[in-house]
């Protein structure tokens, strides 16, 4: 069966003054996937994600989203076209409930509170946040705060979900939690790119897995492959012993 | 026309290197802990008047008054910091914005209840009159005012380079979060800070109060063309403070010049807006 | 948002009765002179909250917009006779399409930026104005002499009138600022002010919802100022566009509780009778202890209750909940 192309990727290209974050990095996204992007610390991997969602310029490439030419286009307009995303850094209302931070994201789709609402408790359900509907973003703790942001990003009724280091900073509980969620989240149908570090759980949901290394793709392949290839090994061991150093 | 133009110049000039001395304390307090002094010019205004009342009071030379004007200044910046400004530090944006308003409104009528609106002028002391130079005047006060702000200026420049605290001061700066974790006490820093912020417009008033009026209110405007200024350089960036002040001066005399005089400041203002529109780090910001 | 509860309700309306008979009982001027500028403040301070307390756009630059709707009816009035009542609408969308003109290239501009750029403006406004010969430049304008009448939007008699014209003019930016905070458009307003980043992400065109802000704010702005207009009769640019007024509207917004929508109200009630009164009862002889407790009042209010007198009951009713 051939599957729809959701996400094209080609030459992508951002330089910072001299320092190329991405560089000429070719992928695609099939429907219904989910993929990966691994790399070490500084590899360009949070870069490659603004660049497509529309949050930074990129300096030359093409991206197309289902044929779609949304190269440079303003964040906004491609969450609207159905890209949604979270952010390393996560990024909630704090001064809202919950529920209302669901329901701003609900709002692209309705003009009105009410419908947004419904909405926003049936995702609410759907990620396990229910009864914590009433607290203030700021009440949260970080594994709660990160399922919320990815409710926010539901609520917008995305057709591809891109995940920035969902499961960094969690414990071993939170962390099955989440990759529960993002396995329940695949099973209805979304397409999933994940940026993350935690190598078991790339392991256990992904279906291919790229690797990035300075601003340049290195490796694609299935993640067993991947994990071998002495390649990819290497980029991880230099970034450790620079650590050590 | 040449002569008048070349005269306009070094007004423009000699105006400019007193607004450096005004907005480098501004932007050092802004780039170290984000917070803007409303009441900068307040500030300028006590240090007129503490120069206003030394001559007047032991007919202390303003010369003379500036060691005094750094030190209360200095003192009076570390105390409102400690009481005042640290609390709203990590409350909400508007209250940080608010508390340095209210505090340059209580100044600047503080001053009117204790010393009444009028204006004042100490009469000329050691330095008066002008050099002449063919059709070139140079008043005497300003040109000494404009050496001091540049001494002044390069003493800061140092102190940041050379001395300890000066690094600390930079590095909290740059990444505050890298700083602490570096030992550096922060919260040390800020009232440092602020203090010799304080303490640099009360120079910057000392000179200020050798040729210019001083009353209450004077603060208001000299604050606002600071933070002009300051957006002009790049917040937090003293060596570009320094030179947009002297481009303000410039653009306000020659605009007033070339257009009409009752829009010279108008002129800074339209300068602060296409500044942060077109180039929001400004001239050297990061 | 929540909606309106039955106790609400009732408290919202025994107080709008109260007002509605409140010049019944107290004849004397000032008191109604008070509670006109109350009004007019509440207004204002509503209109600044709509931008400024939900989009988080600090501006404090508002007395440009509420000079501009004075000078637009006062101007067409005086030069062609247009009736006040159009002034006002005149005046509104004048301000709205000046701070459509500036608001745009500003629509980056967060926090501190923002609010310098808001002086920045403002100021140069009043330059303008000061200088502006079709304006009648810094003399100002007294407007002319109609018969008094609803229709003419101008009263010589009494004053009653103008209390009931500007508590309608409450009640209207009420209902604007109510229906903002309530429908999508609040919801936006309020992603953008935590940060444009996650306002973006979930799909909110940052740049149109900070226009619609600031146009609101700006059109509610101006209708203060054309009844100013209407009410002092005469205006010139160091009455209606200082910087203190601008400050004296951020200020009474912060004290009553930025971001809901009766905040800038209760600001107002506390705030203008104090100023008044302390401006009459120790201003008089410009001895400026008017204007030093009203700096000592910002200082204290910005340290220990910045979240406004709103945030302290709501604060205290959860509290009891």
């Amino acid at each position: 069966m051939n599957k729809a192309i959701c996400l094209d990727v080609k030459g992508m290209t951002k330089w910072f003054g001299g320092l190329a974050a991405n560089q000429d990095i070719d992928f695609f996204i099939e429907e219904g996937e989910i993929v990966s992007i691994i790399g070490p610390n500084g590899a360009g991997k949070s870069t490659l994600f603004n660049c497509i969602t529309g949050f930074y310029k990129p300096s030359s490439g093409k991206v197309s989203f289902f044929g779609r030419d949304i190269y440079r286009m303003r964040a906004d307009k491609i969450c609207k076209l159905g890209i949604a995303r979270t952010f390393q850094v996560v990024q909630v209302i704090s001064d809202m409930t919950v529920l209302e931070n669901v329901v701003t994201g609900a709002l692209l789709r309705f003009s009105t509170i009410g419908p947004a609402t419904d909405k926003a408790i049936e995702i609410l359900a759907f990620t396990g946040l229910i009864d914590k509907k009433s607290f203030l973003g700021t009440e949260l703790t970080i594994a709660d705060k990160k399922r919320l942001e990815v409710s926010m990003a539901l609520a917008t009724q995305p057709r591809l979900l891109m995940l920035d280091e969902s499961m960094a900073g969690l414990t071993p509980v939170e962390l099955r939690q989440i990759i529960d969620l993002i396995k329940k989240i695949r099973s209805q149908g979304m397409t999933l790119v994940i940026v993350e570090h935690v190598m078991e759980a790339v392991m256990e949901i992904s279906d291919r897995v790229i690797v990035l290394n300075t601003g340049k793709k290195i490796m694609e392949g299935a993640p067993k492959e991947v994990c071998s290839s002495p390649e990819v090994i290497q980029a991880y061991l230099g970034d450790k012993y620079r650590v050590v150093c | 026309m040449p002569e008048q133009l070349l005269q306009q110049i070094v007004n423009g000039l000699l105006i400019g290197f007193m607004y450096s001395l005004i907005a480098i304390g501004l932007t050092l307090i802004w780039g170290v802990m984000n917070i803007v002094n409303f009441a900068h010019g307040e500030f300028l205004m006590i240090g007129m008047f503490t120069s206003f009342w030394l001559f007047t009071m032991y007919g202390l030379d303003p010369l003379f008054s500036i060691p005094i004007c750094f030190l209360l200044l200095f003192l009076m910046g570390m105390f409102i910091y400690r009481f005042i400004v640290s609390k709203v530090m990590k409350g909400p944006m508007l209250a940080q914005l608010v508390v340095t308003f209210g505090i340059g409104i209580f100044l600047s009528n503080l001053a009117v209840y204790l010393w009444t609106p009028d204006f004042r002028l100490i009469p000329p002391t050691i330095l008066q009159g002008t050099w002449e130079f063919g059709e070139l005047n140079l008043s005497i006060p300003k040109t000494v005012a404009s050496i001091g702000s540049i001494i002044t200026s390069l003493c800061l420049f140092l102190f940041l380079r050379k001395s300890k605290t000066g690094k600390a001061i930079l590095a909290t700066e740059m990444d505050r979060e890298a700083a602490l974790l570096m030992g550096i006490n922060t919260e040390r820093i800020n009232s440092l800070s602020f203090g010799i912020g304080a303490a640099l417009v009360g120079v910057a008033g000392a000179f200020l109060s050798t040729y210019y009026y001083i009353y209450p209110q004077v603060g208001g405007l000299f604050g606002l063309i600071a933070f002009s200024i300051v957006a002009l350089g790049g917040f937090g960036s003293i060596e570009g403070a320094f030179i947009a002040g002297i481009l303000v001066g410039l653009a306000q005399t020659l605009g007033g010049f070339f257009f009409d005089p009752a829009y010279k400041y108008a002129i800074v203002f339209m300068i602060y807006l296409i500044t942060i529109w077109i180039r929001p780090q400004g001239l050297l910001g990061w | 948002m929540k909606n309106l509860s039955p106790k609400t309700i009732t408290v919202g309306l025994v107080v709008l009765a109260l007002l509605l008979i409140f010049p019944m009982v107290v004849t004397q001027i000032f008191p109604l002179q008070i509670m006109i500028l109350v009004f007019m403040y509440a207004m204002l301070g509503v209109a600044w909250n709509i931008m400024g307390g939900y989009a988080g756009m600090f501006s404090f630059g508002q007395a440009a917009f509420f000079g501009i709707g004075a000078y637009t009816s006062s101007f067409l009035l005086m030069t062609f006779h247009v009736n006040p009542w159009i002034g006002l609408i005149a005046g509104g969308v004048v301000a709205a399409l000046v701070a459509a003109a500036i608001g745009y290239p500003c629509s980056n501009l967060r926090g501190h930026y923002f609010a310098i750029a808001s002086i920045a403006f403002a100021e140069i406004v009043r330059v303008h104005f000061n200088n502006w010969t079709l304006m009648n430049a810094a003399e100002g304008i007294s407007l002319p002499m109609l018969d008094e009448s609803f229709v003419n939007f101008m009263f010589h008699t009494s004053k009653v009138p103008y209390y009931y014209i500007m508590l309608a003019f409450l009640i209207l930016a009420l209902i604007v600022c109510y229906f903002v905070a309530t429908s999508k458009m609040g919801y936006y307003f309020r992603a953008i002010k935590e940060s444009h980043d996650v306002a973006e992400v979930l799909g909110v065109n940052v740049v149109r919802y900070r226009l619609v802000a600031i146009m609101i704010s700006a059109f509610l702005s101006a209708m203060a100022g054309t009844f100013y207009a209407q009410y002092v009769l005469y205006i010139d640019p160091e009455s209606v566009m200082l910087l203190a007024i601008s400050v004296q509207i951020v200020l009474l917004s912060m004290l009553g509780g930025a971001g809901s929508v009766m905040g800038p109200v209760i600001g107002a009630a506390v705030l203008i009778p104090i100023a008044e009164v302390t401006r009459v009862w120790l201003g008089h002889r410009g001895t400026g202890v008017d204007m030093l407790i009203y700096g000592f009042l910002i200082t204290i209010i910005s340290v220990y209750q910045p979240q406004g007198v709103w945030g302290l009951l709501s604060r205290i009713g959860n509290r009891i909940k």
